[in-house]
């Protein structure tokens, strides 16, 4: 035979397999759980292509692995063994098997010396359950006409030592013992013929659908290839003694090729379909043609841009044109490259079920959006970090049983992994139904690793906390198990996430279950991004963590930017807005102002912040093209791409740049967030009415229930009582206290002849407080999310759309004064 | 062949081709079959928070090529504003990197014989990356180790980005 055409079978031969191996696991899987007809005769089709070539290629103990495998699972398709779980193992082994010496096939070009004997024996054990079958392995095809008629006694003598095995598997098989003591009921004798009666049967009959019709011969004679000489020729060898099979006769006599053979052994098992709608191409093709796409995008970008700047009726329509194929050719060769992520979900079933049975728990997988499509490359590297996800579900995040049971959970869990597009992005949740995290157990492990000061641990919101488990060296397994636990795993799970683009979240319930939300992009070759300027160089911001562009312009580019604690801010709709001006950032100048202030609104992480620009051009398609290793680690920045110039630009790495600005997931604005959420589910009891007074410039708000009365009183009723200012109010000596002096805020009362006094206490124990005007009284829920250090002010909130620091109003009134105020409300 | 010359200065054969340019008061030479292409001066996109011996990136031919700026990352005082500059394209394992200098010069043969390492008392920032000097009739001709020059890990910090 003709080496590189036997190579050529052969790697056809092991890439097929290994796809159909993949399925298997799964099948397997959902097999065990529910039991059906179809899928064993799935499984027992893959199993017997695998044999029959393998026979054919020469791969004996392939052959004699697959063959009692598929004895096995033809009796289960026949109903003659039922459904269980050590039989799955079992088979389950068996793929592993046929996986390890296809690899070894592979890499060396032979089986290697390992005859899986155990895995046999196994098998052949399991196969002895049922009367019938401890075929000596490798067994003839059924193609090579196995003499069916008169099963010589011999044969039968097996029967008699596998009965001995029945109870044996009996305990662990209830089913098939029940079927057998029915059978066992009968006089020893006559089963056995029955028995001898039904195998012979059964090897007309089972594979019947599937394997038998037609013969492998016959079948070459259809197609024209051989002639029923040549097949009779071959018969004759054969039963001169000849141990082969007649493909491998009719090969070696030159009268058909190999690929013949491997075709007519597929069509005996496939249902093939009526054309072939489908091609096989190389990655590496569609890497190449990628790129070119790449290149031409980038091309016309740059005819577009020639385009605009001459006027050429003929020259514009062409241009016009080629814009639009381009895009279409684009779209078409991404979708070469799309795959459904079921291709790496497919994996893990299997994963489930070997994993709950290590940890002794109960889980179910339950999988939605399979079809959804991701480029192949993402598909690659997203999918250890869901392993990982995966396995932490049930190694960590699933109770054992009794728990759950105990909690009044169903005693299986369920991990749900689901998949869908959203807002051009890709979104993947695996949810458990666990215990969840508790946010207290990690502050106390991330102490104790050193990882968060004690006191960050006890000031940080549950939610931040949970996202602890991302940092590198953390873990919280009590013991280290061979499945996870090192304290190595979601920082890289992580780590790899974004170094693609995406992000990891992570959203969790005591009690309830933990679901982590892993967002990645469609592709990463050519992305839609926004254009800006900055320092007189241009960026492009990838559209997808783009979410608004604001301009403020004239009064408002003044008015518009506030200050928190130093930090800038934009009141967009009520809520603060971190700015971050990029050309500060980046240490660049700004070009020369025109009094306009451009906010592009960005989305990184879970964090929102306004990226202040020079200027914002225009959007484009850009081809992503890597940073060379001179500027590895350079902060900021995703890559570069060439624009319709001809120049390099930037791409804004928004994670980096926000890390760069101190904008991180862990401030303003994810609490702000957080309390906005809170705000929302809270129900209208949790509101109290607030008081909102106004001193110098600045608002600010205090409970309402801390103040008796409002009053307005005459300045020139103040009289001075040794240091301290006090008014005669309802017979009693009201000292007073001007907030604006202890605020250090320079006063502007609207009157200057009243003074706005807010009363707290009561009786005796009242104090007054000057303030310059009283602006509203709202009801709200006062929490506010800056801690601030500056004396008298506890925070910074947004009322009625105002940025309005709260009081700290303990700090000016005694603590008696206030529970006296708050008797008297 | 005779131009078989490691970058790390030792010199296997009696002549070197060398590609020649000057920089500042030198004139320097590296191996000439290091060299892809030479390109005229190329406005670079500057890259803010990186060392400023990246001098930026250009495009070449689709490609994106980061260049070095030679004067800085030897520590010699910077061009002049108007003084004219040029790119020499040099071929690494991670693709290829532009050196900016301030003119090109010839191709020369380089006899070994009048190859020397380094004298003792060279001094200056440069030192470190000077692995020879050939003495020319008209000038001294200093060896660089690209290597070395290129190491990215050694590359300073900038402090401001100038504008």
């Amino acid at each position: 035979m003709d080496t590189s055409e036997f190579d050529e079978v052969m790697v056809e031969f092991i890439t097929e397999s290994r796809e159909n191996l993949d399925d298997l696991d799964t099948a397997l899987v959902t097999l065990e759980q529910h039991p059906d007809a179809g899928v064993i005769a799935k499984i027992f089709r893959s199993i017997h292509t695998i044999k029959g070539t393998s026979g054919f290629l020469g791969l004996r103990t392939l052959e004699s692995v697959t063959h009692i495998g598929e004895n096995l699972l033809s009796k289960m398709r026949d109903g003659a063994m039922p459904v269980t779980r050590e039989n799955t193992t079992a088979l389950l082994s068996m793929v592993d098997a046929v996986r390890a010496i296809l690899d070894r096939v592979e890499a060396t070009g032979a089986e290697g010396t390992e005859t899986y004997a155990s895995l046999i024996e196994e098998l052949s054990r399991l196969n002895g359950a049922d009367a019938f079958a401890a075929t000596p392995a490798p067994a003839p095809d059924p193609e090579v006409a196995a003499p069916d008629t008169a099963v010589p006694d011999t044969q039968i003598a097996p029967t008699g030592s596998s009965t001995e095995s029945v109870p044996d598997t009996a305990g662990s098989a209830p089913a098939s013992a029940k079927r057998r003591t029915k059978e066992a009921s009968v006089t020893p004798l006559k089963p056995r013929r029955v028995r001898s009666k039904r195998p012979a049967k059964k090897d007309d009959e089972v594979p019947a659908p599937t394997v038998e019709p037609p013969k492998l011969g016959e079948q070459l004679i259809d197609a024209g290839l051989i002639d029923a000489e040549q097949l009779d020729g071959a018969l004759q060898q054969q039963d001169a003694g000849d141990p082969r099979h007649v493909g491998e006769i009719l090969v070696e006599h030159e009268v058909i090729k190999p690929t013949d053979v491997v075709d007519a052994l597929k069509a005996q098992t496939e249902d093939r379909p009526v054309a072939n709608e489908s091609i096989r191409v190389d990655v590496g093709l569609l890497d190449d043609l990628m790129n070119l796409v790449g290149e031409l995008v980038l091309a016309r970008n740059q005819i577009l841009q020639y385009n605009a700047s001459v006027f050429d009726p003929g020259f514009s329509a062409t241009s016009q044109r080629l814009n639009l194929i381009t895009s279409e050719l684009q779209e078409g060769v991404m979708k070469t490259r799309m795959q459904p992520i079921d291709n790496i979900w497919n994996k893990f079933p299997r994963i489930v079920r070997d994993l709950s049975l290590a940890c002794s728990k109960n889980a179910r997988l339950e999988m939605e959006g399979k079809h959804t499509e991701v480029d192949k490359t993402l598909l690659e590297a997203i999918k250890d970090p869901l392993t990982h996800l995966i396995r932490n579900a049930i190694d960590h995040g699933l109770e054992t049983p009794e728990v759950r049971m105990a909690t009044g959970k169903p005693d299986e869990g369920v991990v749900r992994l689901s998949a869908y597009h959203e807002g051009g992005q890709v979104i993947i949740e695996i949810a458990d139904d666990g215990a969840g995290i508790d946010a207290n157990v990690i502050r106390r492990k991330a102490v104790q690793k050193g990882l968060l000061t004690a006191d960050e641990a006890a000031t940080r919101p549950d939610r931040d906390i949970v996202n602890v488990i991302f940092m590198p060296g953390f873990s919280t397994a009590e013991q280290v198990s061979n499945i996870s636990g090192r304290g190595v795993g979601m920082d890289v799970v992580k780590t790899n996430i974004e170094s693609i683009g995406g992000t990891v979240d992570v959203q969790t319930v005591v009690g309830r279950g933990t679901t982590f939300k892993v967002k990645i992009p469609l592709t990463l070759a050519i992305i839609p991004a926004l254009l800006v300027r900055a320092g007189g160089e241009r960026y492009a911001i990838p559209q997808v963590s783009l979410v608004e562009l604001v301009r403020l312009d004239g009064e408002s580019a003044v008015a518009g930017i506030e200050s928190v604690q130093g930090a800038p801010v934009h009141r967009l709709r009520g809520k603060l807005l971190p700015l971050v001006y990029l050309n500060e950032v980046f240490g660049t100048t700004p070009a020369p102002a025109d009094d306009a202030v451009n906010i592009v609104v960005v989305q990184s992480d879970d964090t929102q912040f306004g990226l202040v620009v020079d200027e914002i051009s225009d959007t484009a398609e850009i081809v992503v093209k890597p940073l060379g290793r001179l500027l590895k680690g350079a902060a900021g920045f995703a890559g570069a791409t060439i624009m319709g110039d001809g120049r390099v630009a930037l791409i804004l790495d928004l994670l980096g740049v926000s890390q760069l600005a101190g904008v991180n997931s862990t401030s303003a604005a994810r609490a702000q967030a957080e309390a906005a959420a809170a705000r929302a589910a809270e129900t209208r009891t949790d509101r109290e009415s607030i008081l909102i007074v106004g001193i110098g410039e600045r608002r600010f708000a205090l409970p309402l229930a801390h103040v008796t009365r409002l009053e307005e009183l005459p300045v020139a009723s103040v009289r001075s009582a040794g240091d301290q200012r006090v008014v005669h109010y309802r017979d009693l000596i009201l000292p007073l206290v001007s907030l604006a002096d202890r605020l250090g805020i320079s006063a502007r009362p609207e009157d200057p002849e009243q003074l706005q006094v807010l009363v707290c206490g009561n009786g005796e124990r009242s104090v007054g407080l000057i303030v310059d005007s009283v602006f509203d009284i709202v009801d709200e829920r006062l929490d506010y999310s800056n801690r601030t250090e500056s004396y008298g002010v506890v925070g910074t909130t947004v009322i009625a759309g105002e940025v309005t620091d709260v009081l700290d109003i303990r700090a000016f009134v005694a603590h008696d004064v206030l529970a006296a105020s708050e008797a008297a409300a | 062949m005779s131009t078989t010359h490691a970058p790390n200065g030792t010199v296997a054969h009696a002549a070197v081709n060398l590609c020649t340019f000057r920089l500042h008061e030198f004139t320097i030479g590296i191996d000439v079959t290091l060299v892809q292409e030479v390109l005229n001066r190329q406005d670079a996109t500057r890259i803010p928070l990186v060392s400023d011996v990246v001098h930026g990136l250009i495009n070449l031919r689709g490609e994106i090529v980061t260049t070095i700026d030679l004067r800085r990352r030897l520590g010699l005082p910077q061009r002049e504003a108007d003084q004219p500059s040029m790119n020499v394209v040099i071929r690494t394992p991670d693709g290829p990197v532009a050196l900016v200098v301030d003119q090109i010069g010839d191709v020369i043969d380089a006899d070994e014989n009048l190859f020397e390492f380094p004298p003792p008392t060279l001094s200056g920032p440069h030192r470190e990356f000077v692995t020879g000097v050939f003495k020319l009739d008209d000038a001294l001709l200093l060896l660089i180790d690209l290597d070395r020059v290129l190491d990215h890990t050694t590359f300073k910090i900038r402090t401001e980005m100038s504008s």
